[in-house]
């Protein structure tokens, strides 16, 4: 009867173990399957992209003048276009997200922190095609009007787009890190007579240093990927951002070089690879930068969590 | 019995890891179901495919037959307007035939019937001799029709008191020479270029027949400066919003919103604005052919729908904007 039983419960068990194994499997696959994508991705890019260094002289590649159609292919302007949109953008995001998160977290009583996180939620889901149309009537008339500039295509506009549609990231990247701050360090401030300000600024938001680099660095990766509303208002002029007054010029970006003119090349030509050139430095920058964000995650494991 | 230590011990390491992370069960699960909708997705698709495929092929096999045929009709957003026009005209006029439209500009067009996606291909230019090769490389001889004839308009804010322009003066400004309104008579204000993005045939036109006034010699380039529009709809909207910009575009994307400027060939010449008389004459200095073009000498709707777009549809064509050939 004991015995009997015994087998019984193995039994049982045995068949759950099965069950999981297979259940584990498929997620086993899946997850890999996901490493597996990119670096497919890799090497599509790789084969169609790598001919460019040979097809054309790094002279010519790495130049000022970006006319493809005349076999002028400089991605200078255009890598500079991307990064002076880009880091504009997280200067405008960085203290503002940081501030919403210090509020939504800290500051904001429950109930106004349970309407905000959701609402922060659904800024992200806004289509960015629709936040370039607005951006195309409405921010750049106002750019225009308010900075006298030539027209409101410019950088800056571009920026300011970017940096709204980073915010939802780095707000709930940088939430989660102040979220992670133990309470005995808040009641150790309180306790050594810190005011609720002091308490925020000079030890929550330090111990939580690491979270918000890496908010900055995937927001930092979002928009260096966003392609649709940058196209919509920039200008997409690849001139050279060398300029005091090129955040209030037009710019031309990697990405939307790459949307405008991909449907249009013929497969296998130069100007095709080229294209294929410049997603492969995309895909370079924004792999290290979401490798210096996973690295700063890694680092605050490894210290326990807080630095 | 290897086997089931290998599961007992992969399965201790699993649970040991679900253990530590409780969190993980739910998201697999949403894994699980998201793999499953792709594969769901992915056969619902496949199987929408497959009786559309064969379709197709009944169509172009069976022209004897009274099944519908869909012609696939794909290219110049120059010519997308006066394209659908047409294929409304003629379905209503031939109703078991099916046309489908679609823009994205000559080359995608081109590319399209290279690849052998398309039944015609619209483009605002002549195809290129290496798209001519890369066609034959793929065993399609494109033919080549002229279908309509359009002018480019030179276009400025409503409130822009220059009215005329040569096209020194235009090739100046777009290659940045002249920076300020006030040089070719307007107010004190800051010239703000407008073109189409390099892949568009207008560009290249306008480029060739205007900035470099039609030299062969000539390597003249739009100004970096160049704000690049990705539509047509770009450039009106900048043009009727900004009193900096000057553009160009097909005059049947013209607006009421934007303001014409007449246009010499020379200093001397007379100025002229672009209209359907203009263009028939000749005068208008900014006139092109469009295209159509099938892959090999078209056959039965195909054949059909070009005779009428090249005879009859004419009258279609100044509806939308654009000259009809004579």
């Amino acid at each position: 009867m004991d015995e009997n039983a015994l087998t019984n419960g193995q039994r049982r068990q045995s068949r759950a173990r099965q069950v999981e194994f297979v259940i584990e499997a498929v997620i086993r696959v899946l997850g890999f399957s996901a490493i597996g994508f990119v670096t497919l991705i890799f090497i599509f890019l790789l084969r169609e992209g790598l001919p460019t260094f040979f097809e054309v002289r790094l002279g010519n590649l790495f130049g000022t003048q970006w006319y493809p159609t005349f076999g002028l292919f400089g991605t200078l302007p255009l890598i500079l276009g991307s990064l002076l949109v880009t880091v504009t953008a997280i200067a405008i995001a960085l203290p503002l997200g940081v501030a919403t998160a210090v509020f939504v977290r800290e500051v904001a009583p429950g109930w106004t922190r349970e309407i905000l996180k959701p609402m922060i939620e659904v800024l992200a889901g806004i289509p960015s095609v629709v936040l370039g149309f607005f951006g195309m009537t409405l921010v750049a008339p106002f750019v225009r009007e308010s900075l006298g500039t030539p027209t409101g295509l410019t950088a800056f506009t571009g920026a300011l787009l970017l940096a709204y549609m980073s915010l939802p990231t780095i707000i709930s990247v940088a939430e989660d890190a102040l979220d992670a701050v133990p309470k005995s360090y808040r009641d150790g401030a309180r306790a050594m007579g810190a005011t609720e300000w002091q308490t925020i600024w000079r030890v929550v938001v330090p111990a939580a240093r690491s979270g918000v680099v890496t908010a900055v660095m995937l927001g930092l990766g979002r928009a260096i990927g966003e392609t649709m509303a940058v196209m919509l208002v920039t200008g997409n002029a690849a001139r050279m951002p060398v300029t005091l007054d090129s955040l209030l010029r037009p710019a031309r970006t990697m990405t939307a070089t790459v949307a405008a003119e991909m449907g249009e090349v013929a497969q296998g030509s130069v100007h095709y690879h080229v294209l294929f050139g410049i997603g492969l430095i995309l895909f370079m920058l924004t792999f290290v930068i979401n490798l210096t964000a996973a690295v700063t995650v890694f680092e605050k494991k490894r210290r326990g969590g807080l630095r | 019995m290897p086997g089931l230590s290998l599961m007992r011990c992969l399965s201790a390491i699993e649970s040991q890891e679900l253990g530590v992370a409780p969190r993980r069960r739910p998201l697999a699960a949403g894994l699980f179901l998201f793999a499953l909708t792709i594969l769901l997705v992915g056969c619902g698709s496949w199987r929408q495919a497959g009786p559309g495929a064969e379709g197709g092929q009944e169509g172009h096999s069976g022209q004897s037959s009274q099944v519908s045929e869909t012609i696939e009709n794909k290219g110049s957003d120059t010519l997308v307007n006066l394209a659908l026009a047409w294929a409304e005209r003629y379905m209503e006029l031939n109703p078991d035939v099916r046309l489908s439209v679609t823009g994205g500009g000559s080359g995608t067009g081109i590319a399209a019937l290279i690849n052998g996606t398309v039944d015609i291909a619209n483009a605002s230019r002549q195809m290129k001799s290496e798209e001519i090769d890369a066609a034959e490389a793929n065993g399609v001889s494109p033919v080549e029709f002229v279908v309509a004839r359009d002018a480019i308009a030179v276009v400025v804010h409503l409130s822009n008191p220059v009215n005329t322009l040569t096209f020194q003066q235009i090739s100046d400004i777009y290659t940045a020479k002249i920076t300020n309104w006030q040089e070719v008579g307007g107010e004190d204000r800051p010239i703000v270029l407008l073109s189409r993005e390099s892949n568009s045939g207008t560009y290249v036109y306008f480029l060739e027949n205007v900035v470099r006034m039609g030299r062969e010699d000539s390597s003249l380039l739009f100004s970096p400066g160049t704000l690049l529009m990705p539509s047509s709809e770009g450039i009106t909207s900048e043009v009727s919003e900004n009193p900096n910009a000057i553009g160009y575009d097909g005059l049947g994307y013209v607006t009421a919103e934007q303001k014409v400027v007449a246009v010499a060939s020379d200093a001397a010449g007379p100025f002229v604005l672009p209209s359907v008389a203009t263009v028939n004459d000749g005068s208008y200095p900014i006139a092109r052919p469009l295209y159509m073009y099938t892959a090999g000498e078209p056959t039965g709707q195909i054949e059909a729908y070009l005779t009428w777009v090249t005879g009859e549809g004419q009258a279609v064509v100044p509806e939308v904007g654009f000259v009809p050939l004579q």
